[in-house]
């Protein structure tokens, strides 16, 4: 019956040179650089524009990253609070504003259902008609589904579940104690929020990444751009695929500046344990590595801020920037619990902050490796015409962050508009037949590729006087160091 | 990096543990290694454990020679004192998994180090094993491990050391973790 519908609705397919998935600050970025190069694009957007920050996101959240640091493809932040940070129907508004100062070619409504090598390209099946296109940039996000741990589903019914994504407020919760798992940017700002409403809450931290929010008088994000991190390449360091599974930085943007870190929390009440482990005979198990964890998340907060400073010095900035700060020590409880009996009615609610992970059931192109990420280097995917835009530190550490994204679909749409004319020049002189096999036709990087904007992909110019070779990212660590990640990337590029 | 005169040697093959790294990317199945011990009673709490063959890069392995370990309990449990207990060979796992991580880890960072010592705690109340308390759990109650490295190195970068072999080590995490443990009888 249904497929009688689609079929109905389905007719010839309509033609496309490219068509990009997602309609958020990646999608919108790709059709500013595609328009400009007079590619004829289409976005496919399953709602409206900007719908993820709509609809999957809980009602007290603002960005990470203050206002001054909202910049888009020829757009910047031109209100009035600009160190403050966007509630979610402001970035809404802010893309929509974006979206139609662009024109940019949006189906909004449009669900896509597969996405499948053709003749020449590629063909996307909709919920709404099918397109043929030469390329397809895949910009729908990279914070799809909850990433929630098996154990889930074996928590006995009494007691609720709810994911980061289904979360709203403390109001939907049942009164009682909550679970807390995971203590990243979204684990400590619901834990937070929780445990106000009166929920007495349980924080379960693991492996997390702790950065103060205001540094020397300064946001954290204004030192990580300035000194050069935000810009750090993804061909730069060591171990490309460790540092893209670094957890989000412990942030919060708020409307009053203040740090929510660990130590705030404890303050509050709220009580520590480690990695949530198992869940067994009715009893969750708590890893006793908290200390550890902890731990090792100081030292390398310890490390960022030398970094930071050392910059600051030899970027003469000592004098008009604040003194060095460094933060207390994570405090952890003496004997953090080890377990906790669910049948105790200690817990009636487990809220799940931990992590999300990109949606590409739809994808029927061989890309996806055996952890389901997609292979692609710098966002060209391994299948010639596919890119993909916004994953964590695709391009560069800022690729997921809203203003990371220009330098990316830059660079990205340079190499697809090289691909595109490639291809052109192919088929003309094999005058029509089948272009096929064309494996050799593959652009090179687009650090290599002309480019009609004056900053060519490759290096980012800037970076202030003192950085170092070395990594300094919140993630990055000295431990990489060594390790051959860096030549393979190389080899892959020839 | 470094501008040592001599080249850091901590006596670990960096190289072929990264070779192998990537080796087995592309055979993750050749990853999977099964550890064995044996053990036979002697006599009293006294008994003998033997360790020669392991599986692991998908065939059977075999240490250079077989090697046995006396376990017994002190005199202090009417016991014979044959070699340590059973929990001191947990502390001895844990103390060489992360000392061989410390060197590792100080290898690949280029970091010589000339001295590592660990001095390691565990408590426990007895009253768990004994049946005394059912409250009183049988195993740790806490684990402490001290480790005084010296090292051409910051105390700083020591530290991180440290926090890193932790990391990467497996009998932490056997320790931190639960196990699905089966014990049958044939």
């Amino acid at each position: 019956m249904i497929d009688g519908l689609r079929h109905r609705r389905r007719g010839p397919a309509r033609a496309v040179t490219v068509v990009v998935i997602g309609a958020g600050q990646a999608g919108l970025a790709m059709s500013h650089y595609l328009g400009r190069r007079g590619i004829d694009h289409v976005l496919l957007e399953r709602g409206e524009v900007a719908h993820s920050w709509r609809h999957e996101r809980w009602d007290s959240l603002r960005l990470l990253t203050p206002n001054w640091q909202c910049r888009l493809p020829g757009l910047r932040y031109a209100g009035p609070d600009a160190d403050g940070f966007m509630t979610m129907p402001e970035v809404v508004a802010f893309l929509r504003a974006y979206a139609r100062r662009l024109s940019a070619p949006v189906q909004t409504g449009t669900t896509v259902l597969s996405v499948r090598p053709a003749d020449d390209g590629y063909r996307v099946i909709t919920d709404r008609g099918d397109w043929r296109c030469r390329a397809v940039v895949i910009a729908s996000g990279a914070f799809n589904l909850p990433q929630v741990p098996a154990l889930a589903a074996e928590l006995p019914p009494t007691i609720a579940s709810v994911t980061a994504r289904e979360y709203r407020n403390p109001g939907q919760l049942e009164d009682g104690g909550v679970l807390v798992v995971g203590a990243s940017a979204t684990g400590l700002q619901l834990a937070d929020e929780i445990h106000r409403s009166g929920r007495p809450v349980t924080l379960a931290v693991g492996e997390h990444v702790r950065l103060p929010r205001h540094y020397r008088g300064r946001d954290i994000q204004w030192w990580m751009e300035a000194a050069g991190i935000l810009d750090q390449r993804f061909d730069e360091v060591d171990d490309i695929d460790r540092a893209r599974r670094v957890p989000s930085p412990q942030l919060a943007g708020s409307a009053a500046p203040s740090t929510l870190d660990l130590n705030a929390l404890t303050d509050r009440g709220v009580e520590l344990v480690g990695r949530l482990a198992g869940l067994r005979d009715g009893r969750l198990q708590f890893s006793g590595s908290l200390p550890a964890r902890c731990a090792a998340a100081d030292l390398k907060l310890g490390r960022l801020l030398d970094a930071i400073d050392g910059w600051a010095r030899d970027s003469g900035l000592d004098r008009t920037a604040g003194p060095p700060e460094r933060l207390p020590p994570t405090r952890v409880p003496d004997s953090p619990r080890l377990g906790l009996d669910l049948a105790s009615g200690v817990i009636r609610t487990v809220v799940w902050a931990t992590g999300f992970r990109p949606d590409y059931s739809w994808l029927q192109v061989p890309v996806l490796d055996r952890k389901g990420q997609l292979r692609h280097h710098g966002g060209v995917v391994d299948a010639p015409g596919l890119y993909v835009l916004g994953l964590p530190f695709m391009r560069r550490r800022k690729s997921s962050f809203i203003h990371g994204v220009d330098d990316d679909a830059r660079e990205l749409g340079a190499h697809l508009a090289v691909y595109l004319d490639k291809r052109n020049r192919a088929s003309t002189s094999l005058s029509g037949s089948c272009g096929r096999g064309s494996g050799k036709l593959q652009p090179r990087e687009a650090a290599d590729a002309p480019d009609m904007d004056s900053d060519l992909g490759g290096h980012p110019p800037v970076h202030g006087p003192g950085r170092r070779g070395r990594s300094i990212g919140a993630g990055g660590s000295r431990q990489e160091q060594g390790r051959s990640t860096r030549t393979d990337c190389r080899a892959r590029e020839q | 990096m470094q501008t040592a005169i001599r080249p850091v040697d901590n006596g670990v093959n960096v190289t072929a543990l990264l070779g192998a790294r990537e080796a087995l990317a592309q055979a993750p199945a050749a990853a999977r290694f099964t550890w064995r011990a044996s053990c036979d009673w002697v006599n009293g709490t006294h008994s003998r454990a033997t360790i020669e063959g392991y599986h692991g890069l998908g065939e059977e392995q075999r240490h250079k020679t077989r090697f046995t370990f006396d376990a017994d309990h002190p005199e202090v449990f009417a016991s014979e004192d044959h070699g340590p207990t059973p929990v001191e060979f947990v502390l001895v796992g844990l103390a060489g998994c992360l000392t061989a991580g410390i060197a590792a880890v100080a290898q690949n960072r280029q970091i010589q180090l000339r001295s590592v010592t660990a001095t390691l705690e565990g408590d426990m109340d007895i009253q768990g094993i004994l049946g005394m308390d059912g409250d009183v759990r049988n195993g740790f109650d806490a684990i402490r491990v001290t480790f005084e490295i010296d090292a051409d190195a910051t105390r700083e970068e020591i530290e991180a050391l440290v926090a890193q072999s932790q990391k990467r080590s497996a009998v932490y995490d056997a320790l931190t973790n639960p196990t699905n443990v089966s014990v049958r009888v044939k």
